[in-house]
Order: C-alpha cells, then sequence, then structure tokens
C-alpha cells in the first residue's frame, strides 16, 4: 500500500473501530416476509458472500415469486427449516454499513414459537413488526399475531418499534392501503404506551423501501427501513440511573488483591465513589476500578470491570454494590424483598400453576421462586385482563412470586437488567419462563422489624415447628435446608434475610466459628436475636429469638 | 483496549455508548466469568486459529490480576499445520496457561485419513470424537468454544450456553430459550454446555480486534511465498514429509490461509496482504465466505448442522 492508502485506511479503521452496535429483532406472522426482509437487507448491504448467494441459488427450495432469488434462504438456516419453508428458532444476522454495525435476531411467527420471539426481543433496541398488506386487505385488520407481537415488543420494553407494512407490490403500491395500516397500528400501539412508533411501506421481495428508497411509491417520503436503523438515537437509559454492580465473582490472585468482578447493570461507578454493598449495607470506597487495560477512573454499564475496595468488607457473588447513602427508592436504593410482581411469559408445554416452586436467575443470584398467585392473564388480541389459575406456552400474565431469599431490584420499566428474571423447572432445568417485576407485593416489615437467627442443630422438624409458629403468628420466617445455599454462602443469606426483616431458621450444624462469623457481618443482629437451640424448649427459643410470643 | 485513537481512554471511560468492539469484549468478558462462577469444571478449546487468540485474550481479561483459572484444550488431529503446534507451544508457555493436548491416538495409529475416509468421516473420528473423548477425559462440565454464528448458517441458532446431553450432542429444535444475559447453567449427572463467548463476533470484528490489540497469531495468516501443490479445486500448502500424488508438483505462490484447520483439507489462498490492515481491506473487499475454503462444511446442504448435532462444536 502506498502512504495515502495506509493512511486513508488507517482514517477507515477508526472509523469503524468508533462504530455504534444496534440490536434489532424481527417480529410478525408466519409467512409476512421476516426472512426475506432479512435476506433484502443484508444482500442489498453487499453483506452476502458469493458463494452463500451461489448456495442459495442453487437450493431445491425456491417459494420467491416471479423468477425472484429466494433469499429468505439466507436465513432459515436449518434443514427443517429450509424443507417446510419455516424458520423455527431464533437465527442472529450480523451486518454493518457505514454508519453502524447491527446485530438482528430473526424470530419465527409461528404461535408456538412465541418464547423465541421473546428471546429476540429482550436484548432488541428495535422491533420490526412485519404486517403484510395483502394480507390485511383479506383480513380487514391487523392478524392477531401482529398484535401479539407488538405487545410483546412493549412488554420486553424495546425502545423503538417499526412497523414494515410488507408486499406492497401486491396491493399495487398504493397509498390507501397503508394509509388504513397505518392508522391501526399507531391506534394499537398508543394503546400499548409504546412511545417510538414508525411505520414504513416495502417490498421485501422487490427491495422498494428497505436499502433504496422506492420509484414505486413516490407518496411516502419517510426513511428507508436501513436509514431509520442507522440514525435511530440510540436509548442511554441504563447509563443514566443510580449504580447497580451485581458482583459476578472475587477474584483473589494472591493475598494482597481482592477484586469484585463484574459487569457494570445501571449507573455509573467512579473511583473514588463511596458505595454500599448489599445485603451487608455496609459502606466504603471504590479504591481502583481495575482492568486489563489500566486502572479507570470511571465505569458505566455494560462495562465489566474489576472493583477494589478500600475496605475488607463481606461481599460475595449474589451481593451488589449500589451508591452510598441510599436510603429509600428515591435515594439510589433498590427494592430488596422476597414477594413481587411481575409479567411472566411462559415457554414451556408444562404448564405454570400456582403453588409451585421454580428456580429463578436475577442478576448473578439464584434463588427458588414459588408461584403466589396468577393475578390475571392477558388475553393479547383484546389485552383485557382475564382470570387463570395456570399459564399454558405462550401465555403472558401477571405473577405473584415469592423467592426463598430476598432480590434486590428495579422495575423493568427502569432497568431491563436488575427486573429480568428467568424461571427455571428444579427437574428437568429446563428455561420455562421469563419474567419482567413490575414492582414489590408489600413490605415485609423492612429494617430493624424482629429479625433473628435460629439454629437447632440437627433438629430439623423444630425448625419446620418454629416456622409455622412464627408463620402463625404473622411473622415471616424461612427454613434455610435448601442444597442452593452452600454453607459458604450461608453468611451473606442470613444477611439478606435480615435486612429484609425475615427470621432465618436452619437445623444445620453450624461450628462455633462459623457462627461467629454470621453474627459479627450482621450487624443488626441485636443481643438475643441469634439462638442456638441445643436443650431447649420450642417457646424458649421463640422468646430467646426476640419474637414476642 | 488503549492503542488506537477510537479506543483510547477517554472513550473507554465514557459514559456515552460503548463502540461496538467495547460492548462486544464486555458481554465477552462476563460471559467468561458466569460459566467460571457456575460451572465446577470449566475448559477451554484452543484450536489455535484468529478466534481462539481472540477467546483467549478475553479470559486474560476476564480474570486479571489472577490467571486463567481454567486449562485450555486442543484436540490435535496430527494434520495440523506445524506452525500451529510450534505456535500453540510458544505462545500458551509465555502467557503461563495450562494446555492439555487430546488425540484420537487408535485412529492416528490405524491411519485416518480424509482420503480413504472421506472428509465427513475423518473428521468424526479425529476431531468430534477426540472432542467427546477428551471432555469426558477431564470431566469438564463447561466448554469455551471460539464459533461465532456469523460462520454458517446452523451455528447462527446457537445459543450462548449451548446444552449437549450425556453423549455430547445438541439438539436444535429443543434449546433453552436464551433471555436477556440470564444463562442456564444447570446440568444433570453427564451433561454438559458450549460456552460461546464470541457469538456476537464478526469476522471482521474478530480482526478489527486482533489489529487493535496487537495479538500475536500463527503467521499462516499472512501472506508470503510458499510451496504449494494443487489438489483438487484447492490450493495446499506443501511441507516436509508431505506425500504427493501422481502429477501434482510443488510451486512457489504468494498465499495466505483465510482459516486454519488440518492441511489436507483447508486450502491456501493467493494473497498480498501481509499485515493486519491489508487482511482487512482484502476481508472487506472478499466476495467469499470464510469457511469455503475447508473441505468439510459444504460435502452437502446442511453438513454442519449434522456434524453438530453428533457433537462437534
Ligand atoms: N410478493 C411478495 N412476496 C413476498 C414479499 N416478502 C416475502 N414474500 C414471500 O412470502 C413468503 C414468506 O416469506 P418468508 O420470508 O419466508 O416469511 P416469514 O415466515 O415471515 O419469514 C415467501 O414466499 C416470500 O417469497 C414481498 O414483499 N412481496
Ligand atoms: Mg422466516
Amino acid at each position: 500500500m502506498s502512504a495515502t492508502a495506509t493512511r486513508d485506511f488507517e482514517e477507515f479503521l477508526e472509523a469503524h473501530l468508533g462504530q455504534e452496535l444496534l440490536r434489532f429483532t424481527t417480529a410478525g406472522s408466519v409467512d409476512d416476509g421476516k426472512s426475506t426482509l432479512i435476506g433484502r437487507l443484508l444482500h442489498d448491504t453487499k453483506s452476502v458472500y458469493e458463494d452463500q448467494l451461489a448456495a442459495v441459488k442453487k437450493s431445491r427450495v425456491n417459494r420467491a415469486a416471479n423468477g425472484h432469488v429466494d433469499l429468505s434462504l439466507l436465513t432459515d438456516g436449518l434443514k427443517a427449516e429450509r424443507e417446510q419453508g419455516i424458520t423455527i428458532d431464533v437465527a442472529y444476522r450480523y451486518f454493518s454499513t457505514s454508519r453502524r454495525k447491527f446485530i438482528i435476531a430473526d424470530t419465527p411467527g409461528h404461535e408456538q414459537y412465541t418464547r423465541n420471539m421473546a428471546t429476540g426481543a429482550s436484548t432488541a433496541d428495535v422491533a420490526i413488526v412485519l404486517i403484510d398488506a395483502k394480507a390485511y386487505l383479506r383480513e380487514g385488520r391487523l392478524l392477531p399475531q401482529s398484535r401479539r407481537h407488538t405487545y410483546i415488543a412493549s412488554l420486553l420494553g424495546i425502545p423503538h418499534v417499526v412497523a414494515a407494512v410488507n408486499k406492497m407490490d401486491l396491493v399495487d403500491y398504493a397509498e390507501s392501503t397503508f394509509s388504513s395500516i397505518r392508522a391501526e397500528f399507531v391506534a394499537f400501539a398508543s394503546q400499548l404506551g409504546l412511545k417510538s412508533v414508525t411505520v414504513i411501506p416495502v417490498s421485501a421481495l422487490e427491495g422498494d423501501n428497505v436499502v433504496t428508497p422506492s420509484a414505486k411509491m413516490a407518496w411516502y417520503d419517510g426513511p428507508t427501513l436501513l436509514e431509520f436503523l442507522e440514525t435511530v438515537p440510540l436509548a442511554t437509559a441504563d447509563t443514566r440511573g443510580p449504580l447497580r454492580f451485581p458482583v459476578q465473582l472475587v477474584l483473589r490472585p494472591d493475598a494482597n488483591f481482592r477484586g469484585f468482578a463484574g459487569q457494570v447493570a445501571r449507573g455509573v461507578l467512579h473511583q473514588g465513589d463511596r458505595v454500599m454493598a448489599l445485603p451487608s449495607r455496609r459502606e466504603t470506597t471504590v479504591r481502583r476500578i481495575v482492568t486489563w487495560d489500566g486502572d479507570l477512573s470511571e465505569a458505566s454499564y455494560p462495562q465489566s470491570i474489576t472493583v477494589e475496595l478500600d475496605d475488607e468488607i463481606d461481599l460475595s457473588r449474589g451481593e451488589m454494590l449500589i451508591p452510598a447513602g441510599s436510603e429509600t427508592q428515591s435515594s439510589g436504593l433498590p427494592e430488596i424483598t422476597r414477594h413481587f410482581r411481575s409479567m411472566v411469559v411462559w415457554m414451556h408445554e408444562e404448564p405454570l400453576v400456582v403453588g409451585r416452586t421454580y428456580l429463578a436467575k436475577h442478576t448473578t443470584r439464584s434463588v427458588r421462586a414459588t408461584v403466589k398467585a396468577i393475578r390475571y392473564r392477558v388475553d393479547v388480541s383484546s389485552l383485557d385482563h382475564v382470570q387463570a389459575d395456570h399459564l399454558a406456552m405462550n401465555e403472558i400474565a401477571e405473577v405473584e412470586l415469592e423467592t426463598n431469599l430476598p432480590l434486590f431490584f428495579d422495575a423493568y420499566a427502569e432497568s431491563r437488567t436488575t427486573g429480568s428474571l428467568i424461571l427455571i423447572d428444579g427437574l428437568t432445568n429446563a428455561t420455562v419462563g421469563a419474567a419482567m417485576i413490575v414492582g414489590a407485593v408489600d413490605t415485609e416489615g423492612g429494617q430493624g422489624s424482629q429479625a433473628a437467627l435460629v439454629v437447632v442443630a440437627r433438629r430439623a422438624e423444630l425448625a419446620e415447628r418454629l416456622r409455622d409458629a412464627l408463620e402463625a403468628r404473622g411473622q415471616r420466617a424461612v427454613l434455610i435446608d435448601d442444597s442452593l445455599i452452600t454453607n459458604d454462602s450461608l453468611t451473606s443469606v442470613v444477611r439478606a434475610l435480615n435486612l429484609a426483616g425475615v427470621t432465618a431458621i436452619t437445623a444445620r450444624e453450624l461450628s462455633t466459628e462459623a457462627l461467629a462469623d454470621i453474627v459479627r457481618s450482621t450487624q443488626a443482629f441485636a443481643e438475643g436475636e441469634v439462638v442456638v437451640g441445643d436443650g431447649f424448649e420450642d417457646d424458649e427459643i421463640l422468646r430467646l429469638s426476640g419474637v414476642r410470643i | 483496549m488503549t492503542q488506537t485513537v477510537a479506543l483510547d481512554s477517554d472513550t473507554a471511560i465514557s459514559p456515552a455508548r460503548l463502540n461496538h468492539l467495547q460492548a462486544l469484549e464486555a458481554e465477552s468478558i462476563a460471559i467468561l466469568r458466569e460459566a467460571v462462577a457456575e460451572f465446577a469444571r470449566p475448559v477451554m478449546l484452543y484450536s489455535i486459529g484468529k478466534d481462539s487468540s481472540v477467546m483467549l485474550r478475553l479470559a486474560q481479561k476476564a480474570f486479571y490480576p489472577g490467571k486463567i483459572p481454567f486449562p485450555l484444550l486442543h484436540i490435535d488431529t496430527s494434520y495440523k499445520f506445524p506452525e500451529m503446534i510450534a505456535f500453540r507451544d510458544a505462545y500458551t508457555k509465555e502467557i503461563g496457561a495450562e494446555l492439555i493436548v487430546h488425540r484420537n491416538e487408535p485412529a492416528i495409529a490405524a491411519g485416518a485419513n480424509p482420503y480413504t475416509l472421506g472428509t465427513q468421516n475423518c473428521c468424526g473420528l479425529l476431531k468430534t470424537r477426540s472432542l467427546l473423548d477428551g471432555l469426558a477425559e477431564g470431566g469438564f462440565d463447561a466448554a469455551f468454544g471460539g464459533a461465532r454464528r456469523d460462520e454458517e448458517k446452523s451455528r447462527a441458532k446457537e445459543r450462548v450456553y449451548s446444552f449437549r446431553d450425556s453423549a455430547g450432542q445438541w439438539d436444535p429444535k429443543n434449546q433453552r430459550p436464551e433471555l436477556w444475559s440470564l444463562y442456564n447453567s444447570r446440568l444433570k449427572k453427564g451433561e454438559s454446555i458450549r460456552v460461546f463467548p464470541l457469538s456476537n463476533w464478526t469476522e471482521l470484528d474478530i480482526w478489527l480486534y486482533l489489529y487493535a490489540e496487537k495479538i500475536p497469531i500463527v503467521p499462516l495468516y499472512f501472506a508470503t511465498e510458499r510451496p504449494v501443490i494443487v489438489r483438487g479445486s484447492q490450493l495446499t500448502l506443501f511441507f516436509d514429509g508431505m506425500k504427493l500424488l501422481p502429477g501434482e508438483e510443488v510451486r512457489m505462490e504468494k498465499v495466505r490461509m483465510r482459516s486454519l484447520g488440518c492441511h489436507p483439507c483447508t486450502g491456501a489462498m493467493r494473497s498480498e496482504a501481509d499485515t493486519l490492515p491489508k487482511i482487512i481491506e482484502e476481508l472487506l473487499t472478499f466476495r467469499r465466505s470464510e469457511r469455503e475454503n475447508r473441505a468439510i462444511d459444504h460435502d452437502e446442504e446442511g453438513s454442519m448442522e449434522v456434524k453438530k448435532r453428533e457433537g462437534y462444536f
């Protein structure tokens, strides 16, 4: 390369390295043309390699009309998909233009695969909902699947929704058809509370308004789909809120270094900041923000960093750093509770039933979550709330969950990272549900209530009776008999329960040191609130545990 | 990432949106840490190629200032280029990583080769079988792989945590839904997870990152005069000890490798690109995908999916 060519190229590299990343997902009914649209985007942005295109051209299957190359074959990767001409599973695609890099989640429209739409939507900045203009004329209204998917897009908090009115070639590129669809879609979207909605007329097959402006729709003066994707402002909400730093891992390479590794889930962290650890509520100062590339003076969502603190406070995986001085929600405290409401998308053949306990993963924390109630199910066509005692696959409901340990969360509307959790079936290990937290059900007494720790070594039955006795008196109590809670994490668990005003009861045998460790690290326990119950009667233990009888 | 203008510390610490490489890096590091926190015995599949080199650097970053807390596993088919083996041994030693090399010795001794067995069967024995054995021998419940979703159509369907049954097999129609960055690591005895931290990286991202980070890679990626032979439709590198087939002759050409596999099945390409910027520039003008010069992937339509179902990564 000549000197100028090298300089030009380095400029290009710089520009390319500075690009933003935009994630979008497609949704719509089956055969609306999602796969064809993505194929068209890839093809017209020159993101398809010759050999890939050649393979598509010589494929035995071709469902495209008018002798067109079937561009949907570029994304439908599984054998069954090519043979049946449908998309079974989320496929991820990548392309970039001179302005942005894009990650596409191409999701299937079949009703039984709605869970995959939620999967693709969970990380998307933009949702493209396809609407088949021809099918609209036939039915005279939006198809139920289009409504369902728009609703899921709103439920999963996708910042921007764009409706691509497709197959305009089949309706003579008529403005009137587009206008009625736009009116109905915008009305539906505002009913859902969507804030940013755009409607664009396209033909994925012919390429109109996908990458190049359409000559056949001179009446349309808005952006092409690609222009929209290249210029839509990206949300920065997650970098603005109060700090949330869930600890993933404690790094202890040697005796001199103890760092807390994790990804900033929300907000900004500076070197020198005062921070509070949850659940211990101990405050300390950020000594360093350590990375392989050198220390940082600040780090924000979604950077992966390692934090070194000034004091030797207890902090482990599943716990969280938040701003110091957080006393209330408005001053930066997340919700700390075991009992909350959330919108659940059910993803498994075996239904969700009230009373069942699942495993839940929330940030870096794994807990058990029991379904206390289904408040209502959402009929996604009418958006009506209907009564339900179970949830079948692809159904959506507001559900009350109770976890065995308190979670530290924000409402999903505030933070997609600290407001989301997945539900796992503890027997099959399948991921069965996705939950977006709405808010706490009620507070469990909060701080300063009569939380205690009761240890009745090797007396499991007594432990259970104690729990029942406390609950009968309206106190919150939890039995720590769960294999998920190792003795190593016991201190952290008891502390979290204590913070939420919940008495912890265990029949485990604890060494004196372990017990001392718990008591020391849990400032909130006053004298008499820790009871080791060898040789005591039930009532005596209850009395000693600081619980008024 | 401090070496380049766009990635200098000013940008790295600004609360504005990260640029795309920083965003990908942050995501990959989080995946590596999450798996180390949740699995009992993870291992990293190290193929010596460019993707492995990026993955290895990300692992160094994820656990810094500590060491990489898991071993690297290289599945050696005995058909790897000598430069690859030399690079592997020197580089892993330099960074202080623990390296395990696994070979399907019985199959190698029996003379397994792609010419008499066909590429699919040969790969089945020397790669897939060997990988499954290597994982079982080490008792690993999670294996990091450098596969990217943009490589091939069936890979585009992969989860970040890809569940494998107790025979190491993948069921594409029955994958666990994966939402947000909440990964389900629950396993029963004998089951395992392949973890793909580079899922969202493209080939271009990999090259840009190698450049920005100054990561060493096997010299075979850079064009230089090398002895080659034409075998079938493929330009094959010649090296000492290689048997020529009737009619073949060795000649010198300026070539490089776009991806590194086994020498009988990985073709070289004519190229002038002898630096990373030149490779990136060449890539941008390429009209062919990187796996095209691998014999195995296009034996038949959907062959990668078949291999993956059997346990290939
Ligand atoms: N006439 C016409 N046909 C289209 C258009 N877009 C897609 N199709 C056809 O509609 C059918 C379904 O497309 P596909 O992309 O597989 O839909 P998906 O199920 O939403 O992914 C195929 O036969 C396509 O060729 C379009 O803009 N115009
Ligand atoms: Mg499709």
